[in-house]
């Protein structure tokens, strides 16, 4: 799995590529808390396009990312999730919790 | 015996064992949905005994086997596919096998969940100091047979 930052409007993308399971979900969550708790940045948009697979460990990391953006007051906004990703997050139950938006431009404008 | 691999309990080995499973269910037929339900209980299913039964360490032995299911069982009319794995770590407590409620909205407790609402049966059981965990996922009916039946 490859995590890439970079900057847009108001806040950083972080462009997610590969598998996020059990070897790999603990790198996105340092990555993802870094930039709410440490950076302080006040929308962090994660860029799931390229994410072929998403395990329980992963939305765990999710969750815990937008309870930090939570208290930060800051946003977490998810875009670009492939039919893998959304059936998961439609199993977990959690897709309302989540800001999701199906691309980075409406992500963006939102 | 479709398939029997020994694995340990390295995180790595996951994405290899979930590209062999895809195949396998491919190969029995599975439809797409069906076929990434099965990859997902798989990979939670392992994903626990390493974390769990296994409480993190890495290179212990797990064993996985994939049979498949001949059509024409009692709750098998299309066939399907029965995967069995088995490790030795420590025993699985049942208030670990609840997995949590959904009005929860916290980290963790999910992959059981992911697994029962994947699978038609899931068993744990605990034999000669191992734990075991069968799961069993039926082939839909194609639409022929489905039209056959309710003629």
């Amino acid at each position: 799995m490859q995590i890439v930052a970079r900057l847009a409007t108001g806040g950083t993308i972080l462009d997610i590529t590969g598998d996020i399971d059990l070897a790999h979900s603990p790198a996105m969550r340092k990555a993802l808390l870094q930039e709410i708790r440490e950076k302080k940045t006040p929308k962090v948009f994660l860029n799931l396009e390229k994410v072929r697979y998403i395990d329980s460990s992963g939305i765990a990391s999710l969750v815990e990312g937008l309870k930090a953006s939570r208290d930060q007051g800051s946003r977490l906004i998810l875009f670009g999730l492939s039919k893998t990703v959304r059936e998961v997050m439609e199993l977990s139950r959690l897709q309302k919790i989540f800001e999701i938006h199906d691309s980075e431009a409406q992500a963006l404008g939102s | 015996m479709l398939l029997k691999l020994e694995l340990q309990s390295n995180p790595e080995a996951l994405c290899l064992v979930r590209a062999t499973v895809e195949r396998a269910a491919e190969v029995l037929q599975f439809h797409d949905a069906e076929t990434r339900a099965i990859v997902r209980s798989v990979d939670e299913a392992l994903a626990n005994v390493m974390r769990h039964a296994y409480g993190g360490r890495p290179g212990l032995p797990i064993e996985m086997s994939c049979r498949r299911l001949e059509h024409g069982g009692q709750n098998a009319a299309q066939g399907g596919i029965e995967i069995l794995l088995v490790d030795k770590g420590v025993p699985v407590k049942p208030s670990a096998l609840k997995g949590r409620s959904f009005d929860e909205i916290r980290p963790g407790g999910l992959g059981l969940h992911f697994i029962r609402q994947s699978m038609d049966e899931v068993e744990f059981s605990r034999k000669k100091g191992k734990n075991l965990l069968r799961m069993v996922k039926y082939l839909s009916p194609t639409p022929q047979a489905a039209a056959s039946e309710g003629e």
